[in-house]
């Protein structure tokens, strides 16, 4: 964390008043994003990083709020105290998002140059011309051949893989500081995923763009991200840089993503799970939200809230273990195999 | 359309026609049915505009009460003369203005009264959208038919303008349902939330965004409602409450006809035989609109 902070998300709380009660989707979340770099927010289903992404534009809809004490700081303005008309200013324009569908994420009826061509023409007022043939420029950018050509068709008669293209044309036509990407490679092939992550850093390389990589996918962590904050509960639960995370992970719920994930040249093993899913956002467990799924769970567990214990420079991990290391050892030493149990049922994993 | 096809293979398909709408036109111009109600529909309207060059004699002449009253139909006059000796194919074709018109027009009203009514709604939601729909379940509770009538009775004669209004506004209840409930599912298009991600405002998402969602279903529902307003009409008018004479409506030729319906029952058959020529294309191009537009939300007919 050399850069100076671009982004400083502090105590974020998205809650979801449902008929089923209280849903604390996102419940105290804190990070910061420095200028030109990729943060890595990943976790599996229901984790919070999804609505955390919508917080930060405050696209979160009726009966999701944004908990007063929150706080969004970006480019020296609380998001969160912006007007209606500060916070479309800096939508699309200063921050911009990429979403996970590309299909439906572009509008059926409209071709994708107008589609490209309507952020520039919000933010910078440009005219019809000027905005069209900047979002042909936009195209070329992205790498899809014949813009020109591309500009006037419509979403459905271009691949996956062209539309991810599109949807990135239009995130960064406003050049904006910080690009939100909301899984945007899961809906790809593995071979266009590829593709896409290497022209995300290629732009962001050439622009300086900061970029929030959400994912579930360890392996696209790997790729683009340099530091990684992990999520559990609604709640960051490691954070650390990259390189530290896949080598020491500390957090339980870390240790067993990476366990999940299969790796070439260990067949002959089952791929470890994570047992369990994650708890309803409506009756998250006392005490630590993971201890349910937890082969290192006693009784403190269930007790104290783990707060966030600082494992080394800029590494932090909430769990108890970091407080009684030699209970990890104990663990290790009694199942002999991965810390996640290894199970043969299919389910639960990240 | 899958969204896995390898990157950059997709041949341009020039060939089709890419827009949205202008492949629903294609649709609609190979369903055979909907051109021949089509077809129909524009015959109608042709002859309804040309129809003082158009109808043999003039729909008001009453050249002989006595000696010409009630002709079965014959060359001279086709579809036979009324019980004032006037000529029923010219008041047909007249009547058609009347007829056509005040449906078309009421129509319009109710499309638009609903579309605004529903979108309010719907896009704004939460509790002003529960009271708008309340508003909406009691004024439907009412059946439109005695809604119609009552307010005919204390509105003692209206011009067709009137009528237009009374129509169009004892009409739209159903299409704001439409509207509010495709709205509902549009605002929660993800293209939606990435527009509004886009720094969009409330009025540009909703021009570009939801409305095209919206506008097929409305338009396949209200051409379904013109057959329906022209029965309406018509039945208004036989209780004389809708058009007055001396206009000619489909539904007052059909009340002349009622006086002698054993003698002369070519005057109530001919303007029956127009209502239902005119109901059956009006609902062969709802079909065909709603297969082209491919609008599976429907009102219940």
């Amino acid at each position: 964390m050399t850069q100076p902070a671009l982004l400083t998300v502090s105590d974020l709380r998205t809650y979801f008043y449902t008929g089923a009660g209280v849903a604390r989707a996102v419940d105290g979340v804190s990070f910061t994003i420095g200028a030109g770099e990729t943060l890595g927010i990943v976790g599996e289903s229901g984790c919070g990083k999804s609505v955390t992404a919508l917080s930060i534009l405050r696209l979160v809809q009726q009966p999701g709020r944004i908990e007063p004490g929150s706080r969004i700081m970006f480019e020296n303005q609380d998001l969160l105290q912006l007007d209606d008309a500060g916070i479309r200013r800096v939508r699309g324009n200063r921050i911009a998002m990429i979403f996970q569908e590309p299909m439906t994420a572009l509008n059926p009826v409209f071709t994708v140059g107008d589609q490209i061509a309507e952020v520039a023409r919000v933010h910078a007022s440009a005219s019809r011309r000027a905005a069209w043939d900047r979002a042909v420029e936009m195209l070329t950018m992205v790498g899809i051949p014949a813009p020109a050509e591309r500009a006037s068709q419509y979403p459905h008669q271009l691949s996956g893989g062209m539309r991810q293209r599109v949807l990135i044309a239009m995130a960064l036509i406003m050049n904006p500081a910080l690009v939100i990407a909301d899984e945007p490679t899961t809906a790809l092939d593995v071979t266009i995923q590829a593709q896409i992550l290497e022209l995300l850093a290629d732009l962001q390389q050439r622009l300086g763009t900061s970029i929030a990589m959400i994912t579930h996918d360890l392996g696209v962590i790997a790729e683009v991200a340099s530091r990684v904050v992990v999520m559990y509960g609604g709640e960051v639960v490691e954070e650390a840089r990259v390189e530290t995370l896949f080598t020491e992970p500390h957090h339980p719920y870390t240790e067993g993503l990476l366990h999940a994930m299969p790796r070439v040249g260990r067949r002959r093993e089952r791929l470890a799970v994570i047992p369990g899913s994650v708890p309803p956002p409506t009756a998250w467990p006392t005490g630590c939200r993971f201890r349910d799924r937890c082969s290192y769970a006693w009784d403190r567990c269930a007790r104290e809230h783990p707060p966030l214990y600082q494992i080394g420079v800029g590494h932090v991990s909430r769990c108890h273990l970091a407080d009684e290391p030699e209970r990890r050892a104990a663990a290790r030493a009694t199942t002999r195999s991965s810390p996640a149990a290894t199970v043969a049922a299919p389910g639960g994993g990240a | 359309m899958a969204s896995s096809t390898p990157d950059g293979d997709r041949a341009f398909d020039r060939s089709v026609s890419a827009s949205p709408w202008r492949s629903a036109l294609g649709t609609l111009a190979r369903d055979r049915s909907a051109v021949a109600g089509l077809v129909i529909l524009a015959a109608l309207a042709l002859i309804a505009l040309a129809a003082p060059y158009v109808a043999p004699y003039d729909p008001r002449a009453q050249p002989d009460i006595v000696a010409l009253k009630y002709l079965s139909p014959t060359l001279a006059h086709p579809f036979g003369t009324d019980h004032l000796s006037r000529d029923v194919l010219s008041r047909i074709i007249f009547g058609s203005r009347v007829s056509l018109s005040v449906a078309f027009l009421s129509v319009v009203v109710a499309a638009t009264v609903g579309t605004g009514y529903g979108a309010v709604a719907g896009y704004v939601g939460g509790k002003l959208d529960s009271l708008m729909m309340r508003i909406v379940d009691a004024l439907l509770s009412i059946p439109r038919v005695l809604l119609l009538i009552a307010v005919a009775t204390l509105w003692n004669g209206f011009e067709l303008t009137g009528l237009v209004l009374l129509l169009g506004l004892t009409g739209w209840f159903g299409v704001s349902r439409l509207v509010r409930t495709l709205v509902l599912g549009a605002r929660e298009d993800e293209f939606v939330t990435a527009a509004r991600a886009l720094g969009a405002t409330h009025a540009r998402i909703f021009i570009h965004h939801i409305l095209p969602q919206v506008i097929s279903p409305v338009l396949v529902a209200a051409t379904l409602a013109i057959g329906n307003v022209i029965v309406i009409e018509a039945g208004l008018t036989f209780l004389g409450m809708g058009v007055r004479p001396p206009n000619a409506s489909w539904g007052s030729i059909f009340y002349d006809g009622m006086r002698d319906v054993a003698g002369a029952w070519w005057i109530s058959i001919s303007a029956g035989a127009a209502l239902v020529t005119t109901v059956l294309a009006v609902n062969l191009v709802a079909d065909g609109l709603r297969e082209a537009l491919n609008a599976r939300q429907l009102p219940a007919r």
